[in-house]
């Protein structure tokens, strides 16, 4: 799943609605309370009025928060996510947004740029052919997605432990932030931007990244759930505070750890 | 009557009381437990539909949630009572030895037998203290069929951290159809329990105050 809060240039947001009414609320979220009264659940759970959905969701939303860091103190940094063979690859592999695919972002390659911000000495930014300058690791992983789904793809990129050394990111902070071209973010917790397997992506099975899936540049997060592996990245900020995400603001748990 | 039973009604203070069937201990846990696993089941089917395995969805109104984000959060909301109440269940039925007396012996010949009793509608209900051999074998069914749904939903959940739950399970795809059989397998349990529940109103009886 995907992306935006801005929306890109020449996309209707209509189409846009659309396309997500697999996932969205219909037609408010705030309705998906209304199933949970009848069970008296919250009475149970909190004592609170349980016919007010405004006072369950909160209580949801807690057990959420609550959740996170319960997936904090799971998360080894030594626990490795599976490797496959390439045989074992899903091909082809599925391209997933709220919206159609020739309605992803199409970057020109010679404009982009990734904006580094936040706690960092080096903040200059960084072009393409810079990028893919660097070492380059590669992983065959599983890519699971919130629905339910997974497949199995191959991406080759940077690590981005060695990235955030080389620009000289404080670790020490707790959050990395990702803003994406359509207005799409994410926040992951500093202990799994340093994880071995998390990466700064350029390709896909050894080719350029191609548009479908996050061309010039995504985040590569074995050990999170797909909506926190960002595509079309453009800015990328060491930070101390949660800036949230685009799924994560809307009720999806924030940790979504694997 | 026996032994016990003589003994208790010749030694005991005249009291009102009667035998408990059902120890508090066991109606406790038995609610929360019900109540938990209709949380677990309706959320559970709403997450289904987002990435259904069949060709079928449940319908909306019987799901919990009214949308994937939200049966999330209920499902691992409830995921804690149904966790901790279970852990707790387990290790008084165990440390009380509630499970060794009321759920063995077990012979595969007293299954077969009691079977057909209940076919021809002649099994006795008059003891609610002493399970029959069906009961037997569907209790121990669906004690293992709650770790099996257990340790195939941390294996969905955390195929990194717990990849070796996963493995067993077969990989990240076939723990999810694990999953969904012993969610079918518990569905099927509840049809068949709630019905004789209805069928002998004592035994709800029991399991409310006890007796």
């Amino acid at each position: 799943m995907s992306r935006s809060r801005k929306h890109p240039p020449g996309v209707d947001p209509k189409l846009l609605i659309k396309d997500a009414a697999k996932l969205l609320p219909e037609p408010s979220r705030r309705l998906f309370l209304r199933g949970a009264a009848s069970l008296g659940a919250l009475a149970v759970l909190s004592g609170c009025d349980i016919v007010d959905g405004e006072t369950s969701d909160k209580a949801l939303r807690v057990i959420s928060t609550f959740n996170d860091r319960v997936q904090a103190l799971l998360f080894n940094s030594n626990t490795l996510a599976p490797e496959y063979p390439e045989t074992a690859m899903t091909r082809p592999f599925p391209f997933n947004a709220y919206y159609s695919e020739d309605e992803a972002p199409d970057i020109d390659a010679e404009q982009w740029q990734l904006e580094i911000g936040g706690l960092v000495d080096n903040k200059k930014p960084w072009t393409l052919p810079e990028l893919n300058k660097l070492p380059e690791v590669s992983q065959i992983t599983r890519h699971v997605c919130v629905e339910g789904w997974s497949a199995i793809g191959s991406w080759q990129g940077v690590k981005l432990s060695d990235f955030l050394k080389l620009i000289g990111a404080d670790t020490s902070a707790k959050y990395v932030w990702f803003q994406c071209a359509e207005g799409y973010s994410n926040t992951i917790d500093m202990p799994t931007a340093l994880h071995p397997q998390t990466q700064l992506t350029l390709k896909f099975d050894h080719k350029v990244l191609p548009r479908a899936y996050g061309f010039p540049m995504k985040i590569r997060i074995p050990t999170k759930l797909g909506f926190k592996n960002p595509k079309y990245v453009t800015a990328m900020w060491v930070q101390n505070n949660d800036a949230g995400g685009y799924w994560e603001n809307q009720g999806y748990n924030w940790f979504s750890g694997l | 009557m026996t032994i016990e039973a003589a003994v208790g009604s010749s030694l005991a203070p005249r009291t009102t009381t009667r035998l408990v069937i059902h120890p508090r201990w066991v109606r406790v846990t038995h609610w929360i437990n019900a109540l938990a696993m209709l949380m677990m089941i309706g959320s559970g089917w709403q997450i289904y539909d987002a990435s259904p395995l069949f060709g079928f969805v449940f319908p909306r109104q019987i799901a919990l949630g009214n949308w994937l984000a939200g049966a999330l959060l209920w499902h691992f909301a409830a995921m804690w009572l149904l966790m901790v109440n279970g852990v707790v269940y387990i290790a008084l039925g165990i440390l009380t030895g509630r499970f060794r007396r009321k759920l063995f012996p077990l012979y595969p010949r007293d299954v077969i037998d009691d079977l057909f009793a209940a076919l021809r509608g002649r099994l006795a209900h008059d003891d609610l203290s002493v399970y029959n051999a069906v009961q037997k074998l569907l209790y121990l069914g669906i004690l293992l069929t709650g770790v099996v749904i257990v340790l195939s939903g941390l294996s969905i959940w955390k195929p990194v951290q717990f990849h070796y739950f996963t493995s067993f399970f077969g990989g990240y795809d076939t723990a999810r159809y694990v999953h969904f059989a012993a969610m079918t397998a518990i569905v099927a349990f509840l049809v068949v329990h709630v019905a004789l529940a209805i069928l002998v109103p004592k035994s709800l009886r029991a399991m409310i105050i006890g007796r």
